[in-house]
């Protein structure tokens, strides 16, 4: 009796005993331009070839700039984004360009490509890789050394974390999403709750939800400190792969062998933690770390450390102040944690016929050129236009402020994305995390609200 | 990796404790594609003028010290930052060794993967070596786990780990392409979906 975590495990082994560092097999690597150039470097140094080109694939998304995505004014973001051209082509790697229709968020991009699979090890060079694990995949971020390591050997030295099932149970409240319950986790448990450990994700409402909401919840299981988060993949992960780009065309045999990997019995778990949704509230984060986060109903918390006194100085706020004070002027919608379709689709809910509040500067960023498209085809887009959103081309965007999408010092900005740290979204940024229905309702309102109040049905 | 067997070179001597990577390499040059080009930058803010001009009383801006692949430095050299840059920085300047009291974890790890060789010494070695002109050779033996300058020996510990991997010129692909056989045989087995 085993977890889905062992058996992964175990079935990418080559070499090395347990305790030890082992080496795994990796079945697909994603790469994009921030973290690859050295990579590509070290490999035509050392007269390397990549070894899997057909197991790499490369997008363009941490410093694309989003208004016109064709004309790159950063020098630096030029020659990574050319850089990666040149390396893809001279070694024979698959990438999307910008302007290709599978461009986007390297962490959307899988997923909707097909690419990602249950029963796969899938590394990349960001940390929020963790976000495949939703479909039974073994998903993990490396650095620039180890992308170099898997390029040319298609494996990775690792030694195996603990396992921590974390089960989650109830019924989600009108309005409060996968989002919410992530940061609720995050919020009750702290940063480090993970740390050392995989984790599971499982029970009743995990087995209830979307592709799109376990994606969103793996992707932020590195904010609690674990290095991947994963769920058993069932009907609905096999449903999503189904007719994709690179998705097996022989389902019935794929989904044969995939079945296998879920955990046996939930005592094989290291350690085990339950969350129950049934009163759970639409979160928002007031600190400097994910970890900082509150029920929108409440009032700001009190100051428990130095941590918290140099958040609220950084941030500007005060404890006691209730979520709706908080000063908002921007707002952004998108990233690998919240610019799927789903995501964009439910935000756009809560502006149907509305317009954004004068206080507020609003970007819209979808997290691929094909979440984009459909956006555009169904209204969506044109929802977040009519609203008064700027309504932007794909890419990473102010989730991290690396292309010319940043928010000003001391303005504070309600995110879909999945950090705020002192600077995340730009110099002086004051980051204030939330679902994106959250994020959109706040932007018709000038302040935050709370949703789960609202008639609104996303 | 370049084996690291023997090496006579001229030594630059930079004795203070505790440089860090901000010194080694600041974060306005991080934002680069290369693994290489660092050099120029290593040592910045001791190096250069805020006008960019070259301080010339700084031992990598003399020319009598041009060509060496020694440094001599203090304790917990490489402090700071994780960033493998403050190593690309030295390697690229030319040094393929460093004598110091002791590194930080990071870059000791990060040294190891890219052919640096860091040797740790205690004070009164050290002291001695200081004393090297900019004329005079220091010849460092691995195999032997020796430095020699002028009449002197100095014994130094290594991990047998790493001083194979020195020795052998690998680096972690090149240890793990030991392992092609199993590679070959896990690739030829794995199920694959199509
Ligand atoms: S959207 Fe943000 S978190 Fe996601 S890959 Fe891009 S920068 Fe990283």
């Amino acid at each position: 009796m085993t977890t889905m975590f062992d058996k992964l495990w175990q079935d990418h082994v080559i070499a090395g005993e347990l305790g030890d560092p082992q080496l795994l097999f990796i079945d697909l690597q994603l790469i994009h331009e921030v973290t690859s150039p050295q990579a590509f470097e070290g490999l035509r140094m050392n007269h390397r070839q990549v070894r899997r080109p057909d197991l790499t694939f490369g997008t363009m998304d941490h410093d694309v700039p989003t208004e016109n995505i064709f004309n790159i004014q950063d020098t630096i973001a030029k020659a990574q984004i050319e850089t990666l051209e040149k390396n893809c082509q001279e070694f024979g790697i698959t990438l999307a360009k910008i302007g290709d229709s599978r461009q986007g968020i390297v962490h959307v991009v899988g997923p909707e490509r097909g690419l990602t699979q249950p029963g796969k090890t899938i590394v990349c060079g960001d940390s929020h890789t963790s976000t495949h694990g939703a479909f039974g995949a073994l998903a993990f971020g490396i650095g620039t050394s180890e992308v170099e390591h898997v390029l040319a050997t298609q494996t990775i030295w690792q030694t195996k974390p603990k396992t921590l099932g974390v089960k989650v149970t109830g019924q989600l409240p009108h309005n409060v999403f996968a989002k919410d319950i992530i940061m609720g986790l995050i919020g009750k448990y702290g940063v480090a709750f993970g740390q050392g450990y995989a984790m599971e994700f499982y029970g009743p409402t995990i087995e209830a939800m979307s592709m799109e909401g376990r994606m969103t919840i793996c992707n932020m299981c590195i904010e609690g400190g674990s290095k991947t988060g994963m769920v058993a993949p069932d009907a609905t992960t096999y449903d999503y792969v189904a007719g994709r780009e690179y998705a097996p065309k022989d389902m019935a045999k794929a989904i044969d062998y995939w079945k296998k990997y879920k955990t046996d019995d939930e005592a094989d778990f290291d350690k085990i933690i339950e969350f129950d949704v049934s009163e759970l509230a639409p979160m928002i984060t007031w600190g400097t770390n994910p970890g900082m986060a509150t029920s929108v109903r409440g009032s700001l918390p009190a100051i428990a450390d130095a941590d918290d006194q140099k958040a609220y100085d950084y941030i500007g706020l005060h404890p006691g102040m209730r979520a709706e004070d908080i000063p908002l002027d921007y707002i952004f919608i998108g990233s690998c944690t919240n610019g799927r379709y789903e995501d964009l689709k439910t935000a756009a809910a809560f502006m149907k016929g509305k317009h954004i509040a004068p206080n507020i500067t609003a970007w819209v960023v979808p997290g691929s050129r094909a979440v984009r498209n459909r956006c555009m085809e169904e209204g969506i887009a044109q929802t977040f236009i009519d609203a008064g959103c700027e309504w932007r081309e794909p890419g990473c965007s102010a989730c991290l402020a690396m292309n010319p999408d940043k928010v000003p010092a001391g303005k504070h900005c309600a995110s879909t994305s999945n950090r705020n740290f002192e600077g995340r979204q730009g110099a002086g940024a004051r980051t204030h995390l939330a679902s994106p229905a959250m994020v959109a309702a706040a932007a018709v309102a000038g302040h935050f609200v709370d949703i789960s109040q609202q008639a609104v049905n996303a | 990796m370049e084996a690291f067997v023997k090496e006579t070179s001229k030594a630059i001597v930079i004795p203070n404790d505790d440089i860090d990577t901000d010194i080694l390499i600041p974060k306005q040059f991080l934002k680069n594609i290369l693994r290489t080009g660092f050099g120029i930058s290593a040592f910045y803010p001791w190096r250069y003028n805020e006008d960019g001009t070259k301080k010339m009383d700084f031992p990598l801006n003399q020319k009598e010290h041009a060509g060496a692949t020694i440094l001599i430095t203090g304790n917990n050299f490489g402090c700071g930052s994780s960033r493998e840059h403050a190593v690309w920085a030295l390697t690229d300047y030319g040094f393929r060794a460093v004598i110091a009291g002791g590194f930080s974890d990071i870059f000791f790890m990060n040294s190891t993967k890219n052919g640096l060789l860091p040797i740790i010494l205690p004070e009164a070695d050290r002291a001695i070596l200081r004393e090297c002109q900019a004329d005079e050779d220091v010849t460092i033996d691995l195999e032997a786990q020796t430095v020699s300058f002028r009449d002197h020996v100095f014994h130094f510990e290594i991990n047998p780990t790493w001083k194979e991997k020195f020795l052998k010129g690998q680096d972690d692909i090149s240890l793990t392409e030991q392992y092609e056989a199993q590679i070959e045989a896990y690739e030829a087995k794995r199920p694959v979906f199509k």
